[in-house]
């Protein structure tokens, strides 16, 4: 009691001061990260608001077969490249359909494409029930086989998200762990780490994906029975080139990290290299990792058109937003502009992007240890 | 400094051999070949043909064949025309690349040779583009950060980013070559062939660019050294160009490795969109012809460029922050 | 702190760098920026492969090809009739089997050399040649001795292997002297003078092959063709090339018919995207283009350059006839009966396709296909489908598959990865998942892929296309004999066979037609492939162009084009129905005529 009156007394602290500074730090501490940081990013308007957007976009996307949409897939040739209007539909394709009994899976074959998953065939029947035939018109236009541009887009954002999430996850996973072992390592190791990642860069990862892809197409029954498809396989490919920066942007940050006096601190108390890795280096670099994952998902989302538009991305009639925006650069000419084939996919995209970019920077804010506590 | 760099080229020797290997036996496992066509070959013809580019052979042995000096021919090396019926050269050990498969009048060194300075003169001036709008618009947003300048210029920046390249040239060349005809749509020749696809390409990366350099900027700005600086009485200006700006680059500069590699060897899709003749449709295009010698070529090429500047660029990294050793590296 | 002395200077260096690189840059520009707009500008489509005549294949390259080389005859650009070439008159033997070819007096080689007959043996033995690795030698097949030339080879191992077996003396190819060139046949050959203007018999220059070889003994084969090597005989001369960018020509003044030649420069550029080709065409970057990107076909239709019509090429879809259910004749009938072809033609090709039932497209000889069964040929388009459907739906009954029966298999649509293709595949799968009630999947390959996939029959259903070389129908019919290369369905009927190799030897030219068409009435009853259209071709022309016109081979002769003036492009105008949209015509409006032809006009 009396060293603690000698302190206070040292630091011209009176006692009711210092009872009030010690509760300030114990609700400080008792506030973990995480609380914190959503705390603060509530309190960011821009970022809060992109969250529930894009939280909406997910939403519309993953409910994407319950919505009165035209078929993203089935030819309407009468209806081709129609500008955008108001106007409500009947579904053509729902005609024959009883509305008094479930929709078969065949139906929605025809309408969709096979192998349709349950859950999805579960919505469309209860759009079916919901709305009968009854659909959106052409309120983005069609294209040029008829379809409507906006249920194209609809479902084409499942397919993009799907892609950026998988990049996503795999840029994470493998490359924040390999890089930031890397530049914690240092030496050796990490020399032929990176060399590794420069040797793995430079392979032409067009040939890998037609290797893999045509090994896909030759023992498509027994890949099947695993689970491995087109779709799966182009997932990994994809995340599997998209770690490497990952890694190279993370390592570099650490590599700078760890010279800093925080750690050189840690590390002579004695704490462990996991403790390390975990307790100080990753929350440093989690803003630019979570900048480059913003950066990445864009990219990401392009090389998946790129890939299509090779032949060796997804398979039509599945559409993505990437395959979207380059068809409608393909109708850019100076006879007639097919605007809306352009305008549309980019506005969906951008917005989406935007939005996670948006909610990238409020995140990094959120997160930065140097904020800590403050507003 | 030169052991680094003795080591590096050691290591640069080694990934080059490994890409090199892995590339060439992964594209002849590719299904499909050169002569492939939508007109089957009669069995002789093909026979005749793959006899001419050594494509009967094992694999080992055309792989010997491409990277050496070596005579594996029975018939002679050099003493090549129709009575030996094959087609020669010396390896890529001695630079050769060899003839290309698709474009048969040309050896892959001649292609390099045309088409690199077009994807350089390309590069430039998308990288002026991107630095000069990326850096200012990054220092801008970071020194205001949260004004209505920051958000103008993450805005259009996360547009740069969340538009592809090739929808924004879509629009330009509605808005510049259709409406107000002021460049050519495509080709290559002249100041007009470059701005569009320049500022295309360029637009990205400065968008990248602009991100790191706030980012960047921001973290050091808030760091002890600057307020010290400040709190000595340094002029804002002096403070922002000497201090903060050498570490508020960091991320950039790591960046530019790839960026300027990415760059150089040109936008396949730029390029594709405008029609201009540089490195960037031979990644793919050698890739979906199946011209194996020019893949290998423009592999290479890649390797040596990307490794290089990555290189330069972990040397930037030291002189930049003082606190990183070439040794750790 | 010793290091981040550098920083400043590293600043500056980096400053001065990108200074040096910008000029650089403005000198590279200044480069670039020389070559003068030519005469006369068309859009090739594509990088051609290679110059030399004897290994080419593509239609871009015999483009080129045609321009700067010459052959023993050349073709008319209406009819693609034979007309003079290198060759000023040529006799036929009575039993059509001995061709002899007079070589015009006068006609040079751009080094100086007379055009002789040796060089045209020289020429078709290096292209027969096993090292020579062409891919048309087969073109030269029907010389006596020819096959057996390129074909038998000493085997590996042996010292000599590689080389033919017999000598060059064992083909039929003969120069009498200087001037005369007499070719003897295995048997009569109606196309074979059409043959001697296809552009891969072509002559090269022996010297300029040997020189280069002297020269540059590794490289040779490249060297030899290079713009500043190679030697011509044709309209024009080579003056460069930049792989993907352009290839320049200058008009030949030493050519025989240079006073015929309008054009002194013109510019070949190698745009792959068809929407790019036709942004520069229209916005007067070139002058013609040969392909044009679906989604401006109907606002091209209207207007004055653009005018599709058919020619010899087709699309079909292979079936895989190995395996079921498409080893079952009943199930190809059924499918080829509810092949929406009209739906695929008016809507989404939209070109003036026409819906093809027969392989061998509409000739102008005396050859008449017979057609696959039509389906029902009563009343509106929707009752002749209902029709269809109940008619295939039939035959898949008695072929057991439906209700009662096995249920069909799911198959695959395969395709090579093309907007164009996927719409039609996308069309066709929509067809018979709605009325047939079949599982059909798509399946795009990337090209070379995609080639294996069918080569190997590793495929259900795949999209095909067939340009034929010649106005003969055996140009298509015989892809599909028993183990064909060309083949790629598995199928294979004997009698088919006999008819079409009989046909090869029967010396009746009339006869010989008829098998042909007996031989097509057996493949439009087995349907080993479904066909879906015949093409047309998808050229803008500028409207001032004169000498093109539309042709069933969709050949076109630079020789024969010109700059029409205002006068002769009002003349043409007028002839134009009334409601064809009048664009920009293109070229100078004084036009621009050949030597002759502007003489002619001042002294009518």
């Amino acid at each position: 009691m009396g060293t603690e009156q000698n302190t206070l007394e040292r630091l011209g602290l009176k006692e009711e001061d210092a009872v009030r500074l010690l509760a300030e730090a114990k609700a400080y501490k008792g506030e973990s990260l995480w609380s914190d940081a959503w705390r603060r990013l509530r309190a960011n308007k821009v970022a809060y608001g992109s969250l529930v957007f894009l939280i909406i976009f997910g939403l519309t996307s993953f409910f994407a077969p319950i919505l009165p949409l035209p078929s993203p897939s089935a030819p309407n040739l009468p209806n081709q490249l129609q500008p955008p209007h108001l106007e409500w539909g009947n579904s053509d394709y729902l005609a024959e359909v009883p509305l008094d009994q479930p929709v078969d899976a065949a139906a929605i074959a025809v309408a969709y494409w096979e192998k349709m998953g349950t859950f999805d065939q579960f919505l469309i029947r209860t759009r079916v029930k919901l709305f009968g035939r009854w659909q959106t018109g052409a309120w983005m236009g069609t294209d040029a086989l008829g379809r409507d541009v906006m249920s194209r887009i609809v479902w084409g954002s499942r397919t993009s998200i799907l892609v950026a999430l998988a990049a996503a996850a795999c840029s994470l996973l493998i490359g924040v762990v390999y890089g930031a072992f890397s530049g914690l390592m240092g030496g050796r190791i990490d020399n032929f780490m990176m060399r590794l990642v420069d040797i793995m860069y430079s392979i032409p990862f067009i040939f890998v994906v037609i290797f893999l892809i045509t090994l896909i197409g030759d023992y498509k029954q027994e890949l099947e029975k695993v689970g491995l498809n087109r779709e799966t396989v182009f997932f990994l490919v994809i995340g599997a080139v998209y770690w490497l920066t990952m890694a190279r942007v993370v390592r570099g940050q650490v590599l700078s990290l760890k010279n800093k006096e925080f750690v050189e601190a840690a590390r002579v108390v004695g704490a462990s290299t996991p403790r390390i890795l975990f307790a100080h280096i990753v929350p440093n670099v989690l803003s630019i990792v979570i900048i480059y994952l913003t950066l990445t998902i864009p990219a990401v989302m392009l090389f998946e058109a790129f890939l299509s538009f090779l032949g060796l991305g997804i398979e039509p009639p599945k559409v993505s937003w990437g395959t979207l925006a380059s068809d409608g650069t393909e109708a850019i000419n100076p006879l007639r502009i097919f605007w809306w084939l352009v305008v549309f996919p980019s506005i969906a995209m951008a917005s989406a992007l935007l939005a996670l970019n948006l909610l990238g920077d409020g995140l990094r804010d959120a997160l930065d240890p140097k904020m800590r506590g403050k507003d | 400094m030169i052991p680094f760099l003795l080591r590096r080229l050691l290591w640069f020797g080694i990934t080059l051999f490994v890409v090199a290997s892995v590339s060439f036996f992964l594209m002849h496992k590719v299904k499909g070949g050169p002569f492939d066509n939508e007109r089957a070959l009669d069995p002789a013809i093909e026979a005749n043909i793959k006899a001419r580019y050594h494509l009967d052979w094992p694999l080992y042995k055309q792989f010997a064949q491409y990277m050496g000096p070596f005579n594996l021919d029975e018939r002679g090396l050099f003493g090549s025309g129709p009575e030996k019926g094959t087609v020669q050269f010396t390896g890529v050990l001695t630079g050769d690349f060899g003839p290309s498969f698709r474009y048969r009048d040309f050896t892959v060194n001649d292609i390099i040779a045309q088409s690199l300075p077009i994807s350089a003169l390309l590069g430039v001036v998308a990288m002026m583009w991107a630095l000069a709008l990326g850096i200012s618009a990054g220092i801008a947003s970071a020194l205001r950060r949260g004004s209505g300048l920051d958000l103008t210029m993450r805005l259009a920046a996360t547009a740069g980013i969340a538009l592809p390249n090739f929808v924004i040239a879509g629009f330009l060349v509605i808005l510049f070559v259709f409406l107000i005809p002021l460049f050519p749509v495509a080709g290559w020749g002249s100041i007009q062939h470059m701005m569009l696809p320049g500022f295309c390409l360029g637009l990205g990366f400065a968008a990248y660019i602009a991100r790191l350099t706030r980012t960047g900027m921001l973290e050091t700005l808030s760091q002890d050294h600057i307020r010290t600086a400040h709190a000595k009485g340094l002029a804002p200006g002096t403070v922002i160009m000497r201090h903060a700006l050498k570490g508020g680059l960091l991320p950039v500069v790591s960046y530019l490795g790839p960026a300027t590699a990415g760059v150089l060897t040109g936008s396949l899709v730029i390029e594709r969109i405008f029609n201009i003749p540089g490195m960037g449709s031979h990644f793919v295009n050698s890739a979906t012809n199946r011209d194996y010698t020019l893949a290998m070529g423009v592999t290479i090429l890649y390797t040596v460029l990307v490794y290089s500047l990555n290189t330069i660029v972990d040397l930037a990294y030291t002189l930049l922050d003082p606190r990183i050793s070439l040794e750790e590296q | 702190m010793q290091r981040s002395a550098f920083a400043p200077k590293l600043r500056a260096a980096v400053a001065v760098g990108l200074l040096a690189l910008v000029l650089l840059g403005a000198v590279a520009l200044s480069r670039g920026a020389r070559l003068e707009p030519a005469d006369f500008t068309f859009n090739n489509g594509s990088e051609v492969q290679t110059l030399d005549p004897a290994t080419v294949t593509g239609v871009p390259e015999g483009r080129v090809i045609r321009c700067i080389f010459e052959g023993l005859v050349i073709k008319d650009p209406k009819d693609l009739s034979p007309v003079p070439g290198m060759a000023d008159r040529w006799e036929v033997s009575a039993d059509g089997l001995t061709y002899t070819f007079h070589i015009r007096e006068g006609a040079r080689w751009t080094n100086g050399d007379p055009v002789t007959a040796g060089d045209f043996q020289w020429s078709m033995l290096r292209m027969l040649h096993p090292a020579t690795g062409s891919e048309y030698a087969y073109q030269l097949w029907y010389i006596q001795g020819a096959r057996a030339f390129t074909t038998e080879v000493y085997p590996a191992g042996d010292p000599l292997a590689g080389q033919p077996r017999h000598p060059e003396e064992s083909v039929a190819i003969r120069a009498l002297d200087d001037h005369l060139l007499e070719i003897q046949l295995n048997s009569p050959t109606p196309y074979f003078l059409e043959l001697m203007g296809f552009y891969p018999v072509f002559p090269v220059n022996r010297r300029n092959l040997e020189e280069a070889r002297q020269k540059w003994p590794d490289s040779w084969e490249i060297e030899w063709l290079k713009p500043e090597n190679i030697v011509t005989n044709g309209p024009w001369k080579l003056l460069s090339r930049r792989v993907n960018d352009r290839i320049r020509l200058v008009k030949n003044h030493d050519y025989w018919d240079a006073d015929h030649i309008a054009f002194e420069t013109m510019d070949v550029l190698a745009i792959e995207q068809a929407s790019t080709g036709v942004n520069v065409y229209l916005t007067g970057g070139c002058d013609y283009v040969d392909k044009v990107n679906d989604n401006v076909v109907a606002q091209l239709l209207p207007r004055e350059d653009f005018n599709p019509e058919p020619y010899l090429g087709i699309y079909f879809y292979r079936f895989n006839t190995t395996k079921p259910p498409f080893d079952d004749k009943r199930v190809r009938q059924a499918l080829s009966l509810t092949m929406p072809r009209e739906l695929i033609c008016e809507q989404v090709t939209k070109m003036g396709q026409v819906p093809a039932y027969s392989l061998v497209p509409p000739m102008a000889i005396d050859y008449h296909s017979p057609e696959a069964d039509r389906g029902s040929q009563t009343g509106t388009p929707e009752e002749r489908m209902a029709a269809n459907i109940a008619k295939a739906q039939k035959l898949l009954a008695e072929a057991g598959y439906g209700p009662g029966g096995k249920e069909f298999p799911p198959f695959d649509i395969h395709y090579n990865t093309l907007e164009a293709h996927k719409k039609i595949a996308e069309t066709i799968m929509d067809t018979w998942k709605r009325n047939l009630n079949l599982n059909v999947k798509l399946r795009n390959e990337e090209w070379k892929v995609y080639l294996d996939t069918q080569s190997n029959l590793r495929y259900d259903l795949s999209r095909s296309a067939w340009i034929g070389d010649y106005m003969d129908p055996n140009t298509f019919v015989d892809l599909f004999l028993d183990g064909g290369e060309n083949n790629k369905t598995g199928w294979g009927n004997a009698e088919f066979d006999r008819l079409v190799k009989g046909a090869v030897t029967e010396l009746d030219p009339v006869e010989r037609l008829r098998m042909l068409e007996r031989a097509e009435a057996i493949l439009m009853d087995e349907l080993p492939i479904i066909p879906i259209y015949f093409y047309v071709n998808q050229n803008i022309v500028a409207p001032r162009l004169g000498g093109f016109f539309n042709n069933p081979e969709d050949e076109h002769f630079p020789k024969f084009w010109y700059w029409m003036d205002d006068a002769e492009l009002a003349a043409k105008r007028a002839n134009l129905p009334k409601d064809v949209e009048i664009v920009d015509p293109h070229g100078p409006p004084e036009g621009l005529y050949s030597p002759a032809a502007q003489r002619e006009r001042q002294n009518p």
